[in-house]
């Protein structure tokens, strides 16, 4: 991540110095530029006659809150999959953190991803692992050695509100808390971005306004967040860039936008 | 730390896999045996081949030990033995030749007629229905071990698909947290292999069973030593160890990248 005046390789988190491990070098920290483009990007599945993206040309800018709204098939989840590179676009150029995707050797991508952290609307927490063991998790399978994990795990896990809860197993916890599990381990490596497809759509209005409170507080430390929803309220009490599609196409984009327009 | 995590990634997969991978110890285990059975086999035979000297050994047996080796050789048979005096088992010499094809009719004939010998006789003719068994046993037995070579590598793979399905949610995390493949793929790598080794564990066992049992045994009807030393065995054995690991490592190896691509 790029703050200015600070020493390589440390950020800041509640005034303290953390130092973090060194990352790959295989992707460059694009200090300047966007941290998302998209270059007329068109993706049809191969099963559909209509393109699940048409002609999307737009950037997101490093520290930006991004809401993607639009009905059911409007080509949300596909958007974050192709920044995710879990699939790829049929036709145009896709930009992440300045590389471009399309050039990415397929053994580079688990790079890629360690940049991306990713929550979704059904949690996909580990069921036999309790909370500190699902947050672990993610730092666990990239090799991180064990001592640094145990000095970040527990820092995210009291970000998100879960403090004394880590031997929690996730039957024991309610949506709410889950989907907090799950962003905690999408934050614990520090990502340049941050994924959201449908957070909330799994739990109800009350708790998902806690949730939005941890996305906010995490976009407040310099990540990206582009998140997918329905929740027409949630994007009209917050206030942030509106990027609205329909069938595929960019109809909207607005900052400091809200949920629908009155037609 | 890395190798901790991947050994209980191992563990957890093995756990949730049991049975499937016990078929498949058992599997490998006995293709394995049956693969060195035969491999003892041949060396049984070219042991035996090498061996033959021309003349290198001459051996006396008097008539009483003759009568001695008569009595334990047919020693379930005592109707016969009781039939036959002592004085009718005749001293013999053992004569162990260089090399039996070509030199038996010269050193035979040069012995043959000679004053105070009766009879020359060519093991060989005994031997030769020895060995025609076992060159046709060996060939059965290589067969069936091939048979079972195929079962096994489909063995392996189906077990390695089913660990990687059933440990499936975890895959995909790793996957969406930006695991490395190979970090994703090597504890299914090391469980299928350790199963191989542990079916190779069995199958030495076995096969010091078939050289210490089997083989030696039939060594009493054989006048000179053809018995396959330690080394050879160990031979086989780590011959079948390699071809165990090579097995299930590449067919582990290969089934992974078709089901847990990138």
């Amino acid at each position: 991540m790029c703050q200015t005046g600070q020493e390589p390789g440390k950020a800041r988190q509640h005034g303290r110095l953390v130092p973090q491990a060194r990352e790959s070098p295989h992707l460059p920290n694009a200090c300047d530029g966007p941290v998302i483009h998209f270059d007329n990007v068109t993706k049809t599945y191969p099963s559909q006659n209509r393109p699940a993206l048409e002609s999307v040309t737009l950037d997101v800018e490093k520290g930006e809150f991004v809401f993607l709204v639009g009905p059911s098939g409007s080509g949300k989840s596909t958007f974050l999959r192709l920044i995710l590179r879990e699939e790829r676009p049929t036709e145009g150029r896709i930009h992440v953190a300045g590389k471009d995707l399309a050039r990415l050797n397929n053994w580079k991508v688990p790079y890629l991803r360690r940049r991306i952290g990713c929550v979704f609307q059904d949690f996909r927490l580990l069921p036999n692992k309790n909370v500190y063991g699902n947050v672990a998790f993610a730092l666990q399978v990239i090799g991180k050695p064990r001592r640094f994990i145990r000095k970040v795990v527990p820092e995210v896990i009291d970000l998100v509100g879960l403090e004394g809860k880590h031997e929690r197993m996730p039957d024991e916890l309610s949506g709410g808390e889950q989907q907090r599990v799950a962003v905690a381990r999408a934050f614990v490596n520090r990502p340049m971005i941050l994924l959201a497809d449908e957070p909330t759509g799994n739990i109800d209005p009350a708790t998902s306004i806690g949730i939005m409170k941890v996305l906010d507080r995490i976009n407040r430390t310099g990540t990206t967040v582009v998140m997918a929803t329905h929740d027409a309220a949630i994007v009209d009490s917050m206030r942030k860039r509106v990027i609205e599609l329909e069938y595929g196409k960019v109809v909207r984009d607005q900052s400091r936008g809200v949920y629908g327009q009155a037609y | 730390m890395r190798v901790q995590f991947v050994l209980q990634e191992v563990w957890t997969g093995l756990r949730r896999n049991l049975t499937m991978t016990v078929a498949l110890i058992v599997v490998v285990a006995i293709s394995l045996s049956l693969l060195g059975t035969g491999l003892l086999f041949v060396k049984q035979i070219a042991t035996d081949l090498r061996r033959s000297p021309q003349v290198e050994h001459v051996y006396y047996e008097s008539q009483a030990q003759a009568y001695q080796h008569f009595k334990q050789d047919f020693s379930r048979d005592p109707a016969f033995t009781n039939l036959v005096t002592k004085a009718e088992i005749p001293d013999s010499f053992q004569v162990k030749l260089y090399n039996t094809q070509a030199d038996y009719s010269a050193v035979a004939g040069a012995v043959q007629g000679r004053p105070g010998v009766d009879q020359v006789v060519d093991d060989a003719s005994i031997l030769s229905k020895f060995y025609a068994l076992l060159d046709g046993a060996r060939n059965a037995v290589v067969i069936i071990a091939v048979i079972l070579i195929i079962a096994a590598v489909l063995l392996v793979a189906n077990t390695i698909r089913l660990s990687a399905f059933n440990r499936r949610r975890e895959t995909s995390i790793m996957r969406l947290v930006g695991a490395s493949n190979f970090y994703v793929q090597l504890p299914f790598l090391v469980e299928g292999i350790l199963a191989g080794l542990a079916g190779w564990l069995i199958a030495a066992g076995l096969l010091i069973a078939v050289k210490t049992l089997g083989l030696d045994s039939l060594q009493q009807y054989f006048p000179y030593n053809v018995q396959l030393s330690e080394a050879d065995l160990i031979e086989v054995i780590i011959l079948a160890m390699v071809i165990g690991v090579l097995l299930c490592g590449a067919t582990s190896f290969l089934t992974l990248r078709r089901y847990l691509r990138a």
